[in-house]
């Protein structure tokens, strides 16, 4: 990749759909492991892409890296063709979006996003009119006057929000900016940035640990875990074709069945405890691919459950289990489960009125072989 | 049954009342016999001797000495003012950045003059300030031969300012550990540099610590008589040493009465004055606060 020396100019040019490419950045704190360990990733211009991962995977710290607030041990951060990883924040031109939302307390509502405009030296006429349209956008109109602490939790959040694309930075971070409002708050905020990122049109870098609020926000996501990416897909990628067990187990629920070495693996079967299981033609190229550890994922949401083997539908893979708990949840019900000898937990969804199953039933779970998908474990 | 339980909580809260003065009786009743009654009784004295008159107080402007000596006083308490916020301000923001164990390290060097004796301290300042001690050989070797502070007022105020350090450094830590660090990575994020972020942010939200700060230490040195009466010389007294001289001995207690009312009436209107500034300038409130909604209406 070619150096291309980087000017003020080359960053302020388009300010919309700017396209964050990570190359190998490597951020060591001096732990027993790096924070981001080789991270390579490329956010396409005008795209929202969401990095999600547990707490202490490297998420916050990536985006901290592409921020500049904090420094590169190695590897490099491209905005479109500006080698921008040796650049301090404040010359990134970047939005950022807080937890806590980082308001000015001494700054009214105005004053707080006049702010990155008042530091470009824009001419005063136009932040008046910015202010305004962008206070708008985030239907504050009427609030400029008031001191943050006189706002709620989402209308401080909104002003943040304000502040941080008023300037038409390059792209918007954003991190965990809702994990601190409540529930039904936090879902109306979600639609209110999905709205925002439509209208502003800028690339928009994510950071969450909320599965659910990553897959109905994004457009793709990129799983952290242990300072690496595990896998970046859209959102149903990433639930349907999870490529390993920490994905199928951090996005959604998974029914897991260890099946150790693929020594007792072909390319069409697969062995657990006494049961034989077809493999559909997609995860037996998987199977082949290198050594280690596998594991058979099912979402709960994709098998049946029956009395008897007799009643499984023919070509569908089958495993018995005791019904260990019955969870009604309004919407359907969901059969807490002991897969096998070992009683290997796991659970399976039934119709809201379904009555049939009661705790420490014999039952017969089974699933069609597509729905499956073997993971390294 | 409401009626009863309302009269029970009136009873209630009667009782507290009573409860919150006399807890507050014993420090009021020493406040007024050691600082209440000599203070109208000085004012008394400095209106009603020799009779009924301002004569005590045209005095005060219409001798040159007198007016010299307010004027060096508060020249001093300002220049030391200056001194200990230059240093007391990065000291303090040092106090909050550091860790546990440095923290109370520095909290302690800057509570040292505290705890000594004032005497002892003064007495070890007449010999670091005297001639051949260390502060002369110092100024020495950096180019300023035989300077003895000893005597000045430049000695009174080096030894003021060490006294009056933690006067500043303890509010302004106190400000300083209420203002979010990470409003400064908001600022630059935003596009300020690190000096930006610091005199747009991090300043206006120091300045009542700041304010305080000032108030304190400005008010203290008004007052400073041990100091100057053995660091400085008579020639070049401050306010508290004419006081003494008036009342040991001259024995002139209406002169003194009237130039001790003028500086306090000084000392308060500049305290109320700063006060006002805090008030408006800093943290900006409003008095009246909207009631915050518990949901968005979104």
């Amino acid at each position: 990749m070619a150096m291309t020396p980087v000017t003020e100019k080359d960053i302020r040019t388009s300010s919309r759909g700017t396209q964050i490419r990570l190359e190998h950045i490597v951020k060591d704190f001096g732990g027993a492991s790096p924070a981001v360990n080789d991270v390579t990733l490329t956010v396409e211009p005008g795209e929202f892409l969401t990095l999600l991962g547990p707490s202490g995977s490297g998420k916050t710290t990536t985006l901290n890296l592409i921020a500049g607030f904090e420094t590169l041990t190695s590897g490099s951060i491209f905005l479109n063709a500006a080698d921008v990883g040796g650049l301090p924040p404040h010359k990134r031109n970047l939005g950022m979006l807080f937890q806590n939302y980082a308001l000015f307390p001494h700054m009214t509502v105005a004053q707080n996003v006049a702010y990155p405009l008042r530091e470009r030296k824009v001419a005063r006429a136009e932040i008046t009119a910015r202010v305004r349209d962008v206070l708008q956008l985030v239907q504050l109109t009427g609030r400029d006057n008031d001191y943050p602490r006189q706002l709620s939790g989402g209308q401080q959040q909104r002003v943040a929000l304000a502040r941080a694309i008023v300037f038409d930075p390059r792209a918007l971070l954003l991190d965990e900016p809702l994990s601190a409002l409540d529930r039904g708050l936090r879902a109306s905020m979600q639609q209110e940035i999905r709205r925002i990122h439509q209208e502003v049109g800028a690339t928009f870098v994510f950071v969450t640990h909320d599965q659910e609020e990553a897959m109905n926000l994004s457009d793709r996501i990129a799983l952290f875990n242990e300072g690496s990416i595990v896998q970046v897909g859209t959102p149903e990628q990433l639930y349907q074709e999870p490529d390993t067990l920490f994905a199928a187990r951090f996005l959604g629920d998974s029914n897991v069945f260890d099946l150790g070495e693929p020594a007792g693996m072909t390319a069409a079967c697969a062995e657990w405890e006494n049961e034989r299981w077809m493999l559909a033609d997609g995860s037996a190229a998987a199977v082949g691919q290198a050594s280690g550890r596998r594991a058979l994922v099912v979402r709960p949401e994709a098998m049946g459950v029956c009395r008897d083997r007799g009643s499984v539908p023919p070509g569908h893979n089958m495993a018995p289990a005791r019904v260990l708990d019955v969870q009604y949840l309004g919407s359907y019900r969901t059969l807490m489960l002991g897969f096998g000898a070992q009683h290997t937990p796991g659970r399976v969804r039934v119709d809201a009125g379904n009555r049939d199953y009661a705790v420490s039933d014999d039952v017969i779970a089974w699933w069609p072989p597509t729905a499956q998908r073997v993971v390294a474990a | 049954m409401a009626s009863w339980s309302a009269r029970r909580f009136e009873r209630h809260t009667l009782t507290r009342h009573t409860a919150n003065w006399l807890l507050l009786m014993p420090a009021l009743a020493l406040l007024v016999v050691v600082l209440g009654i000599p203070l109208i009784e000085n004012f008394y004295r400095s209106i009603s001797e020799p009779n009924w008159t301002i004569t005590n107080y045209t005095a005060i402007f219409d001798n040159s000495v007198t007016l010299l000596i307010l004027w060096r006083t508060l020249e001093a308490a300002l220049i030391v003012t200056a001194i200990a916020l230059v240093l007391g301000y990065p000291y303090a923001y040092l106090m909050t950045r550091a860790g546990a164990r440095s923290r109370a390290v520095l909290l302690a060097v800057v509570l040292i003059p505290f705890w000594t004796s004032a005497l002892a301290r003064n007495f070890a300042w007449i010999i670091l300030l005297g001639n051949g001690g260390p502060v002369q050989e110092l100024l020495n070797f950096f180019g300023f031969p035989n300077t003895v502070l000893y005597g000045t007022t430049a000695g009174v105020m080096l030894a003021m300012s060490q006294v009056m350090l933690p006067f500043m450094v303890l509010p302004l830590y106190a400000a300083f550990g209420g203002i979010d660090r990470r409003l400064l990575l908001a600022a630059r994020g935003l596009g300020s540099s690190p000096a930006a972020a610091f005199w747009k942010i991090y300043w206006p939200l120091s300045r009542r610590g700041v304010i305080s700060g000032i108030i304190l230490v400005f008010t203290l040195t008004c007052g400073f008589y041990v100091t100057p009466a053995l660091v400085g010389s008579p020639q070049d007294s401050l306010v508290s040493q004419l006081l003494a001289q008036e009342t040991t001995e001259l024995l002139n207690f209406a002169a003194a009465g009237a130039l001790g009312t003028f500086v306090l009436v000084v000392t308060l209107a500049l305290v109320a004055w700063a006060n006002r500034v805090a008030g408006t300038a800093s943290i900006a409130a409003p008095a009246t606060r909207r009631p915050v909604a518990r949901r968005d209406p979104a």
